[in-house]
């Protein structure tokens, strides 16, 4: 479709083509978000079982997971907001104060 | 609609804007007009699926009225700021209190700062013609910004008229399908993308002007389509105001709407009486046709503003456009308000009113026209 070429490049190239501010899902679009976290969430690789329902309900997309689904969580994104350490049913993630 | 095959229709009932929509849902039911009509739940709702529609590539119109449009000035805002192509009518009604159902057209002037092109209708014919029109400048790449066009309450939403349509080749000929491409935003599953996302003082006011020039493009293209309607429809068409018999004029009244008729009988008659009388009616109010109004006007002795709306605090709207356009005073009549009718002998009575202050060298007036004593 010439529509989503011409869109691609307008994205991704030319940013002074945009008739309006757009920009692309990308890590850290909106700045290092961890810094407004009060409470940290810490995580026991022992206890985990690797379900990857943290990985699912982070709302940051801030809990990464490798090949093994190893999770692990992105401080610089991570709001604290305590999601994970709810949704953790092997109480593999308990949540902090860290200011 | 039917004739510029929009593919949505959104939009919440209201007096006057009713009659509109309904025969819409009329010929989407018949199967007479392919589109789909959301029904929603308020005129907020309304333009927010419209927004959401253009910018999955659909032709998108709504039609609202008074306290409505209010309600959807939030989405007004964000249909002007993000640069979605939607058209909308507007049919003028008063704003409440006191409740009235009736013709003023201050409802569509507050919107006048939204980065909407605003257009007024004289007949329904115009009304015809500038619902097709509005699509192709909309949608014009140079533009890119919504277009909202006011209708008389009553007087044009209800009286009966004969309108010529335009035979459906031609208006496939003179607007062709919305082409995704020329979107300011268009959104595609396979290339995602952000829309209405936190943007800082860095970029904001470079975004802002890119609205600006959009807006002050849509001066010419509104004339660059007017003109090929006029070919394509075979009537000729006004494009940003038209100028009837201000040639010679020692005054001329300004007029937007419906009663701009009513204004024009009352030239002729005044010219038959030897005075050399003129109108302009302004078709567009944004963006406000400042260099044609200067050529129409500069050299007229006296000039008339008629507004049917009032900025409580400063005065009649229209006037404040003109005289920051022309660079001095003109006689400011604010008539018609809630609906009262403006007759001819209204507009005769203000022009010679005009006139007669400039004859004796007065400051222009502001008058409140046929204004009674509140029992």
């Amino acid at each position: 479709m010439q529509a989503t070429s011409e869109r691609e490049e307008g994205v991704g190239k030319a940013k002074a083509k945009q008739k309006v501010a757009l920009s692309s899902p990308s890590e850290g679009a909106s700045g290092l978000t961890g810094m407004w976290r009060i409470k940290k969430p810490l995580m026991d690789q022992g206890k985990c079982n690797k379900c990857l329902i943290c990985w699912l309900y982070c709302p940051e997309a801030a809990i990464t997971r490798d090949k093994e689904n190893r999770v692990s969580i992105n401080y610089e994104f991570c709001k604290g907001c305590g999601i994970c350490g709810e949704v953790c049913p092997s109480k593999a993630i308990v949540i902090v104060k860290e200011v | 609609m039917r004739s510029a095959r929009a593919e949505i229709v959104a939009a919440y009932p209201i007096t006057p804007q009713t009659q509109i929509i309904e025969k819409l849902a009329e010929f989407i039911a018949k199967g007479e007009m392919r589109a789909r009509y959301i029904r929603v739940e308020s005129e907020h709702s309304a333009m927010a699926a419209c927004i959401s529609a253009e910018a999955c590539g659909a032709r998108s119109f709504t039609a609202t009225s008074s306290h409505g449009l209010l309600y959807m000035s939030e989405l007004i805002f964000w249909a002007g700021m993000g640069r979605f192509p939607v058209t909308m009518a507007v049919v003028n009604r008063a704003l409440a209190p006191p409740w009235s159902i009736w013709n003023e057209h201050t409802d569509i002037l507050t919107q006048r700062d939204a980065g909407w092109v605003i257009m007024m209708c004289e007949n329904a014919q115009e009304a015809y013609d500038t619902a097709v029109q509005a699509f192709k400048i909309a949608e014009d790449e140079r533009v890119t910004q919504p277009v909202m066009y006011g209708l008389d309450a009553f007087t044009l939403s209800h009286t009966a008229e004969n309108v010529d349509p335009l035979d459906q080749r031609d208006v496939d000929g003179f607007l062709p399908p919305l082409d995704p491409s020329k979107l300011a935003v268009y959104m595609d599953t396979d290339h995602p993308i952000t829309f209405g996302n936190l943007l800082g003082p860095d970029m904001m006011m470079e975004f802002r002007h890119k609205v600006m020039e959009g807006m002050s493009a849509a001066t010419g293209v509104i004339e660059e389509v007017a003109r090929d309607y006029a070919n394509v429809s075979g009537r000729p068409q006004t494009g940003l105001l038209e100028d009837y018999r201000c040639n010679d004029a020692e005054v001329a009244v300004v007029s937007i709407g419906a009663s701009s008729g009513d204004a024009k009988d009352a030239v002729d008659q005044l010219r038959d009486e030897g005075v050399r009388a003129g109108m302009v009616k302004l078709r567009v109010i944004r963006p406000f046709p400042a260099e044609r109004l200067r050529e129409k006007l500069g050299t007229i002795k006296a000039v008339a503003v008629v507004d049917r709306d009032y900025s409580y605090g400063f005065g009649g709207i229209l006037a404040g456009d003109t005289m920051a356009t022309l660079k001095r005073g003109v006689a400011r009549y604010i008539a018609g308000l809630g609906g009262r009718d403006i007759s001819v002998a209204d507009f005769r009575g203000m022009m010679m009113d005009s006139l007669k202050a400039s004859e004796e060298g007065n400051e222009p007036p502001e008058v409140w026209w046929n204004l009674k004593e509140v029992p």
